[in-house]
């Protein structure tokens, strides 16, 4: 169905670690800044400290997920708009491609460095975080890979129809950035404003923060599956609108 | 093996009639020949004067808002020849070779590509034909390779072979390039490649060789030349005249949309600029006597020694030769103006297509 999927993922793959900050500006800098922050904070306070910081403890790995598949989006935004204003996409819809192939090719590549990022964050984070905290890292995963998904879909419909790539990296940033603020990740929902709050319970973000926080602190699945279920919604109702409206050119 | 002289007529409209005259007593071999021959005749080839088109438009509409891009166009494109859509930019050359391709849907019309709705049956269609657009790019960083690769996995069984495809088009050492560091020769040759290599049946070239040099823009057209002969046909656009001229074996001009005249380049400078001159040099004092009793000659005006012999038709070259020869008139310089597409475009629409 999706002709010419894993050909393209891996070409793509491949030209985005060409790109001089590719694989720079991703991978490495985020995982710097996540160690460089852990050195600074960790001889201040001491494990137990650490442990009892809800920030610190639940709120930072999650702002660090969120963080990366936000600027994922931004950057499948991007590149979307840069192939349709130089005549790729244009190109490519001459042939037996179809947009979904090329979309779901750039999602997998953002989830693949999405991964190898917070792996590595992970890894580094083993030397910082107290021995005693118990992370289940499979289920975290999972969540993350829900939750990025459905953030990326909302990707896809500004990638669709963002007419310029000068635009597309403000517009994106529109849309995304105050949706953390209302999630939850500063201030718990149910101390926002009346307006704040009805705004939190439709802002998809709001639900990936509340899966992956749980997740972490090791709830049970059980205690999400409303989480679940809202991205689930975001992620199909986005992806089958991005495929209506798609423009390619 | 005993070849007889056979004699093929020309034939006319949509209808083929052929004549065969065989000297002498024909022998089974001589009808084995005139069979082959038949045969030969009845396949698609690149004969001019068999109609078969590939591709048929009537009626096409396509507006944008309020302006109309294409209006009325109706044309038929036949098997094996190289088809040129001439016209000034922004006349609707690309608009009607995309609603051509399946990329657009026109407002109105009928287009049969191969005997496929290239709306209904687009998908269809893309295994057929291989397509080149105007001003398309690819990753900046894809290398050639990857792009054939990716290219022949999307066709599938049609797939022809790559390499041998970047070889015939000098790319063989670039293969390991960038797509931003190949030149602009390089990269419409790449396109070339891509169009071809699912072997289609039909290519579409939008505007091929804008934008390059004098001695790019030749080995192109050689290409092109090159896809006639592997028995494919070609639908090109483009706003050179010289291009068209040299390239096509026929041509439709366009221009606001609307298709004007379709014909060979050269049938359609016969017939709308017959004028042709003559200039030479000459200090025999008699000289422009004798050519105005030319009855070909319309005009013949003095400058100096240079006399300009303007007329019409064919004959009038040879007739100015003939004058000069019975008349024993030594000239200096000689050399004639033939009109060309450009006059014609010029005299059809009142202006320049570089205008």
């Amino acid at each position: 169905m999706l002709r010419g999927l894993w050909k393209l993922t891996w070409i793509e793959l491949k030209i985005f670690l060409r790109e001089p900050l590719g694989a720079i500006g991703t991978i490495v800098i985020p995982v710097l800044v996540f160690i460089l922050i852990g050195r600074a904070i960790s001889p201040k306070l001491g494990p137990t400290a650490i442990a009892a910081n809800t920030f610190i403890g639940v709120g930072l790995p999650v702002l660090a997920s969120i963080l990366i598949a936000i600027s994922a989006v931004l950057s499948l935004v991007t590149i979307i708009s840069i192939y349709r204003e130089g005549g790729i996409l244009k190109r490519l819809r001459a042939t037996p491609l179809r947009p979904q192939t090329i979309l779901t090719a750039h999602v997998i590549v953002k989830l693949l460095l999405t991964a190898a990022t917070l792996s590595l964050m992970v890894l580094a984070g083993k030397r910082y975080y107290p021995v005693g905290i118990h992370v289940p890292f499979v289920g975290f995963t999972i969540a993350l890979l829900i939750s990025t998904c459905s953030i990326l879909s909302i990707g896809f419909l500004i990638a669709s129809i963002v007419p310029t790539a000068r635009f597309a990296q403000p517009i994106g940033a529109i849309i995304m950035y105050p949706m953390i603020a209302v999630s939850g990740l500063f201030a718990p929902i149910a101390s926002l404003p009346p307006l704040l709050h009805a705004a939190a319970m439709i802002v998809p973000l709001t639900y990936a923060v509340s899966l992956l926080g749980g997740i972490w602190q090791g709830d049970p699945w059980s205690a999400h599956l409303g989480d679940v279920a809202a991205l689930a919604l975001v992620f199909l109702v986005c992806t089958v609108l991005s495929a209506k409206v798609f423009r390619w050119e | 093996m005993l070849r007889r002289p056979i004699e093929i007529t020309a034939l006319t409209g949509h209808v083929p009639i052929r004549r065969f005259s065989i000297s002498g007593n024909a022998t089974n071999q001589d009808l084995d020949y005139v069979r082959d021959i038949d045969s030969q005749l009845s396949k698609p080839t690149n004969s001019q004067n068999i109609m078969h088109p590939v591709i048929q438009v009537s009626g096409m509409r396509k507006t944008y808002g309020s302006t109309v891009a294409v209006d009325e166009a109706s044309f038929e494109v036949n098997d094996g020849e190289i088809f040129g859509l001439i016209g000034p930019n922004g006349a609707g050359k690309t608009t009607t070779m995309e609603c051509i391709e399946g990329l657009r849907t026109p407002d109105r019309g009928a287009i049969s590509v191969l005997g496929l709705n290239p709306f209904r049956d687009v998908q269809k269609l893309q295994d057929r034909i291989g397509v080149q657009l105007q001003q398309a790019q690819l990753q900046k960083r894809i290398k050639v390779r990857e792009a054939m690769d990716l290219w022949a996995l999307l066709y599938g069984k049609n797939a022809t072979d790559g390499e041998r495809l970047l070889e015939q088009l000098g790319l063989a050492d670039k293969r390991n390039a960038w797509f931003m560091t190949l030149s602009g020769g390089q990269k419409q040759r790449l396109f070339i490649a891509l169009a071809l290599i699912n072997d289609p049946e039909v290519v579409f070239l939008d505007e091929l060789t804008t934008g390059l040099d004098p001695q790019a823009r030749r080995a192109i057209w050689d290409l092109v030349r090159g896809i006639r002969e592997r028995g494919k046909t070609v639908f090109l656009t483009t706003h050179l005249m010289e291009e068209a001229e040299r390239l096509c074996d026929r041509v439709a001009i366009i221009e606001h949309g609307r298709i004007i005249d379709i014909d060979r380049p050269q049938s359609l400078v016969n017939r709308h600029c017959p004028d042709r001159s003559v200039v030479l040099a000459s200090d025999d004092p008699h000289a422009a006597e004798r050519f105005r009793a030319i009855p070909q000659a319309e005009t013949v005006t003095c400058s100096g020694s240079q006399i300009t012999i303007r007329g019409r038709g064919d004959d009038l070259v040879t007739e100015v030769i003939q004058c000069l020869s019975e008349n024993r008139i030594r000239v200096t310089d000689f050399r004639t103006i033939l009109p060309n597409l450009e006059d014609v475009f010029l005299k059809l629409t009142g202006h320049s297509i570089r205008d």
